[in-house]
Order: structure tokens, then sequence, then C-alpha cells
């Protein structure tokens, strides 16, 4: 069987990417597994220090492509260079971050490869698979397990004819494990120079800045909401930090807004947005009937309270009665314990 | 300079608003019960192309979308708010397609629409939610790509620059054309149905439809002809037929759990320690979250 590849991407800071780490990490279990060897690739101009940190996560060879016309990343000469190696490692697996570059450049790779590809992976394992129509059997191939239609669906997708298996995944999915600090792989140079040609760079970049994007809670599938209970707008960090761990937005009532706890965009009621996702965690929220009107929709309900007659309770799947600054803490720290 | 624009649009489940009514009583969606639309970002990518045309009057808009015959509604959709005119790809063989499949048939579909400058599709629909379509079809078409726009900032003769809304901020990129670009639903909204152009082609029909239309149409569409939405199948666009349906398509689906959402009866629980982990334990295995 051949290898497992992943593509890591490389930050803003020149170095690797932690969504690339994780996948890394995922990678050298699965080559465990499977009795191959973990190969990375990386295309990028001037790393630090890349074989010292890469090693470590079990890497058994790392491409590289040294140029400066490959940072920041450009879609048509990654691809070149991708495919090209691809063609002629002819890898097992091969995996992507499910950022807005992996799930740019993996498209377009299993276009031209034909190859199957499984966007936003949660999680991938080995198993075997029996083709009831052909009567075929199948050993080893990846389960690539995602969601699906909104959240509302978990499938297992299978490439049991293609080579190679292709799956992006999220950050954060994966657990960013070094295996060995002494680990020690080689490296191979990709060579760029004589690969890429001019059409590769039609696309130019002309400017690049970090600008905050406009809220947009309308089509959270998760929302963490805050009511006035919550006391402050420094206390409403810890719904961001619930929020950023979950994949969620934040949301609050017309009395947090009022209060000067959260901005006005973000109200959910009556006058505010009216909001529909799966699961709405109402937190310090007493629940008028303004507010429920925003959010009554939604196809789960948490409400955090410490008043355990809150009208808000009476439409909750789940109560925890208690105070929302003991309890957030709580909900991230076991979250984050059982999620891997 | 007057362009052509092709804009890929699907008619998807509404999968974003789940609520109550629209669930079993085991708690999982009921998928069958919600509503087909317009797929959100597909939208802000029709958006994008009648802002060309307005810019560029006489520039074309021609819309394409692959479905069941009821998604012919996404082309009347388009053509009440200002594209010129669309295709409804359709046939019992696309059945089963991955986004490989669904590229492949879309890319030969664009094709046939030579010469154009534009290929502008969403960024993701809300069913499948893989947001592959869009560069594999550019790959397909030997198109540069650009994703996750959120604005066509500037276009000269034979160049457009494009804002791209990705993680860490923004980007603008300067393509030559013809180019495929998918649009991020932070672009702006679609503009609304024009009163007049509703007029214009709410008799527009599929030969499909027609047929099962109790009404005549065969003297308005004599003097109408516009009106008439063609249909292509596998023969019109000269597919491969190993390269469609499952046959073309390398991914499998091997099994599909329903995410139970509801509950029936509401919990109450303690700030306890092991409650909170009870409960993200609970959330995580029904797949409510993570
Ligand atoms: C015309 C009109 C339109 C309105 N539109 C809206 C609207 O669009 N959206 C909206 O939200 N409201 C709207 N309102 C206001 C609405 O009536 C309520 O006043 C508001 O929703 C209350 O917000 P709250 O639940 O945050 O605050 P409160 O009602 O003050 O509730 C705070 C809750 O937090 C709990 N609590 C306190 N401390 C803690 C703690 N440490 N831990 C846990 N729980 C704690 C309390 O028990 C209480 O239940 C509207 C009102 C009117 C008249
Ligand atoms: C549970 C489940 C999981 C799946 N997982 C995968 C998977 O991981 N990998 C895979 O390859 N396939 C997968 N599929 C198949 C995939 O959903 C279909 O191929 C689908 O037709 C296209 O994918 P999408 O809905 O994700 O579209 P996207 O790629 O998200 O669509 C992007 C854009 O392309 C355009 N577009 C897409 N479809 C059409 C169309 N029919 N007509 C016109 N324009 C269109 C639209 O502009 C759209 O905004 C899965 C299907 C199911 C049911």
């Amino acid at each position: 069987m051949n290898n497992i590849f992943v593509y890591c991407e490389v930050s803003e800071e020149k170095s690797i990417s932690d969504v690339s780490l994780e996948l890394l990490s995922k990678g050298r279990k699965l080559a465990n597994e499977l009795g191959v060897k973990l190969e990375a690739i990386v295309l990028g101009d001037k790393i630090e220090n890349l074989e010292g940190n890469l090693y470590p996560y079990g890497v058994d060879v790392i491409h590289y492509a040294d140029d400066k016309r490959l940072f920041p990343f450009l879609t048509l000469p990654h691809s070149t260079l991708l495919i090209d190696l691809f063609k002629k490692e002819k890898p097992e697996v091969v995996l992507f971050g499910a950022t807005s570059i992996g799930r740019d450049i993996a498209p377009r790779i299993a276009s031209a490869l034909r190859c199957g590809l499984t966007a936003d992976c949660t999680s991938l394992e080995i198993g075997d698979h029996f083709e009831n129509r052909t009567q075929k059997e199948y050993k080893s191939l990846l389960y690539q397990i995602r969601p699906a239609f909104g959240g509302n669906i978990i499938a297992t997708i299978i490439n049991p004819d293609t080579r190679p298996q292709m799956a992006t995944v999220r950050e954060g999915v994966m657990k960013k494990e070094i295996v060995n600090p002494n680990y020690k792989g080689k490296l191979k140079s990709i060579d760029a120079k004589g690969l890429l040609k001019d059409e590769d760079f039609i696309v130019q970049i002309i400017e690049r800045h970090i600008e905050k994007s406009k809220v947009n809670i309308k089509n959270a599938g998760i929302i963490v909401s805050g009511g006035y209970g919550v006391g402050s707008r420094e206390n409403f960090k810890m719904l961001y930090d619930l929020a950023e761990v979950l994949g969620a937005d934040v949301g609050a009532t017309r009395a947090a807004v009022d209060a000067g706890f959260e901005d006005h965009e973000r109200q959910i009621g009556q006058t505010g947005v009216t909001v529909r996702p799966k699961l709405y965690i109402a937190c310090g929220i007493s629940g008028a009937v303004q507010h429920r009107a925003g959010m009554d929709q939604s196809a789960q309900i948490i409400s955090i309270n410490t008043d355990p007659n809150a009208p808000i309770n009476f439409i909750a799947d789940y109560t925890i009665i208690g105070n929302v600054n003991d309890i957030i803490p709580k909900m991230i720290k076991y979250y984050k314990k059982n999620s891997k | 300079m007057k362009y052509r624009i092709v804009v890929l649009a699907k008619q998807v489940p509404d999968t974003r608003n789940v609520g109550k009514d629209a669930m079993k009583a085991d708690g999982t969606v009921n998928r069958a019960a919600l509503p087909a639309i317009f797929n959100p970002e597909d939208l802000n990518a029709l958006e994008q192309a009648l802002r060309i045309k307005d810019r560029f009057p006489g520039s074309e808009i021609i819309v394409l979308t692959m479905g069941p015959f009821r998604a012919a509604e996404i082309i009347r959709e388009s053509l009440y708010r200002g594209a010129d005119r669309g295709y409804l790809i359709t046939d019992r063989k696309f059945a089963g397609s991955d986004t490989l499949a669904t590229s492949y048939a879309i890319s030969l579909a664009v094709k046939k629409l030579e010469p154009y400058h534009f290929v502008i599709s969403g960024r993701q629909a809300i069913d499948g939610d893989t947001a592959q379509v869009g560069p594999q079809t550019a790959e397909k078409l030997h198109l540069p790509q650009v994703t996750y726009a959120e604005d066509i900032l500037d276009i000269e003769k034979d160049s457009v620059t494009i804002k791209r809304r990705i993680e860490m901020g923004v980007e603008i990129v300067k393509s030559t054309l013809p180019v495929a670009i998918t649009v991020h639903g932070s672009a702006p909204s679609c503009r609304a149905r024009l009163a007049k152009l509703v007029m214009k082609y709410k008799h527009a029909r599929t030969i499909t439809e027609l047929q099962e239309e109790t009404k005549d149409y065969t003297d308005l569409y004599s003097h109408r002809p516009y009106l008439q939405i063609d249909e292509w199948t596998v023969a019109d666009l000269n597919a491969d037929a190993e390269m469609l349906g499952l046959s073309g398509s390398p991914t499998k689906v091997k099994k599909i759990e329903n995410v139970v959402l509801a509950h029936k009866e509401s919990t109450r629980l303690t700030a306890d320690d092991k409650d909170v982990e009870w409960l993200m334990q609970e959330l995580i295995s029904r797949h409510v979250i993570g």
C-alpha cells in the first residue's frame, strides 16, 4: 500500500498552520494502522525550521518547494505542483484542511486526478467494505465521516476504486500531538522553477488585509445567546469562548444590548433577528415573549439560569440551574475533553 | 464591452431553517418536508452577474441548473430578476452523481455556451455542503478560479478584479477572462423580482411542464419563443454515460445516520461537573455539536 500525504498550509507567520499539524497527527495514526509512511507537502517561501517542526509529528518525508511565488497561496501554481507530485507518488490518502485554501485547491486536484473527495470530515477511520452489487470485498478503506444537509445527517463516505482517497477536515477537529521529539525523516525538494509556467500566474494577488466580517447570525447552526443575567460586557467574552469551540455565533437579548453588553446587530427577537439554529444556548435570559418570538423555533434549546422558574426553562430541552459564569467554563472544559 | 455570463444555480431543500415543524416524531429531520429553495449563495452569485450586466448593458446572463423537473423554478426565479435565459440539465442518468460527476455534466453544458467570459456559482450548496462543484467545474473547463468572492470590484476589457473573503480578512485578486468565480454568502444579497419581468416570464415552461399543463400554450409560444425553457439531457450534452451517476462517482455513501435533534421531555440539570459533562457527552453523541 502507498503512503499518506498531508498538504500543509503556510500561516501568515510563515510557519505551518495548526490545522495541518492536526492533520499530520491524525495522518500518523492512520499510517500506523495501515503500516505505511506519512509524507508532508509544503509549498512556500523560506519556511523557518521546517524539519525541526514537522518530524516530531512522525513525518517520514517532507516534500518542500521553496519559491517566493508560492506564498501567499495561489490556486494554480499550487495545483500544478500537487498534481505532478501525486501522479508520481500515487498516494493512498491525501488530507487537506477544510479552510479557504484546502477547500479551494482539493476539489480542483480531485477533478484533475478524477478521484473522490469528501468535504469537511469530522472523523476519519479505517474499515473494510463489501460491495453487494459487485460482490467485491475491499480492505482497509478510509471511512470519511461528515455532516451534510446543514448538519442534519452524518454520512460515512468511502472511495472504493479510485486513489488517492482525499478528504478535507476542519481546524480543531483532530488533536495536535507530537509523537516523538527526536523522530527523523528526510527532505525532498520539489523543482518549482522547472514545473511552473507563466500561465500558472494569470491570477495575481493585488492586496491582502485583515478586515472583520459582517455579523450574520441568521444562518448560524449554533447560537450562544446572552441576556442581562450574564452581567457585563466583560463576561460576554466567555460566551465568545464557548462559541469559538462549538463553531457557534453569539446572540443577545434586548436587555443585554440596552445594558451595553453586546451590539444591536446581534439582538434576537421581535425587534431583532429571527433565528432557527439547531442549538440555542440561552445564558442568563428570562425568556420574555418578545425574545422567544425570535428563537422558539430552534431545534434544541439549553437554558442556563439561576432561577428555576424562568419562563425560558419551559421551552428548553435542557435546563441547567446555576450561575452562568460558573457553567460556561465547565461546558468549554467538558466539550474539549469529550470531543476528540 | 458585452460579456456572456453563465450562472450555476441549484435547487436545494431549506436545511437552514429546520424548525420543530419539520421534525419527525423520533426527533430527526423530515427532509421531504423541507421547502425547495434557490440555494442561498447562488442568489449572491446571480446578483454579481446582474451587476455586471448593469454596468455593461447588452451583456447576457444564462442560468444553468441541474436537477429534477421541478428545478425549472430556479430558471424562472432567475428570469424574474433579470437573467436572459436558462437551461435545465435533467436526466435520470444523473441520479446519484457525486461532485465529480456533477461538475463533469455541468462543464459540458457550459461548453455548449461558448464563448463565455464568466462562470459564476455559489460557494456551497446547503444540502450536499461540499463547496466542490465550483472548483471542479473550473478545472474541467481549464479556467482559473477565484473562490470565496465577496464582490467584483472592477472589470477591464479582459481582466477582472475581485475581493475575496477568507479567514484572515480580505484579499484582492486580479484574473484574466474567462474565469470561474464562486461567491460567498457575505456578498451583496440578490435584488428582488421585478414585476415587469414576472409578467413577462410567468408562463415560461420546460417541455415537460408544458405536457402537464391543461391549457394549450402553442399559440402563446409561437409569438413568444423566449418562454420556452430548454431541457438538456445526457444526449444533448454528448456526455459519456460512464462518467455520470453512480458509475461516474468515485465517492460512495456507505452509511447515513440521522441526527436526533429534538428531545421529548425537558431535562433538568445542576451546575455540578458531572451534570455539565453528561450534557456535553449527550450533545456530542447525538451530533448536535462537534
Ligand atoms: C415592543 C418591545 C419589543 C421588544 N423586542 C425585544 C427583542 O427583539 N429581543 C429581546 O430580547 N427583547 C425584546 N424586548 C424586551 C423584552 O421584553 C425583555 O425585556 C428582554 O428580552 C429581557 O432580556 P433578558 O432576558 O436578558 O433580561 P431579564 O428579563 O432581566 O432576565 C435576566 C435573566 O437572567 C437570570 N440571571 C441573572 N443572573 C444570572 C446568573 N448569574 N446566571 C444565570 N442566570 C442569571 C435571571 O434569573 C433572569 O431570568 C422587547 C420589549 C418590547 C416592549
Ligand atoms: C449525505 C451526502 C454526502 C455527500 N458527500 C459528498 C462528498 O463528500 N463528496 C462528493 O463528491 N459528493 C458528496 N455528495 C454528493 C453531492 O452532494 C452531490 O454531488 C451534489 O450534486 C453536489 O454537491 P453539493 O450539493 O455539495 O454542491 P456544492 O459543491 O456545495 O455547490 C457549489 C456550487 O456549485 C453549483 N452547483 C452545485 N450543484 C449544482 C447543480 N446541480 N446545478 C447547478 N449548479 C450547481 C452551485 O452554484 C453551488 O452553489 C454527498 C451527498 C450526500 C447526500
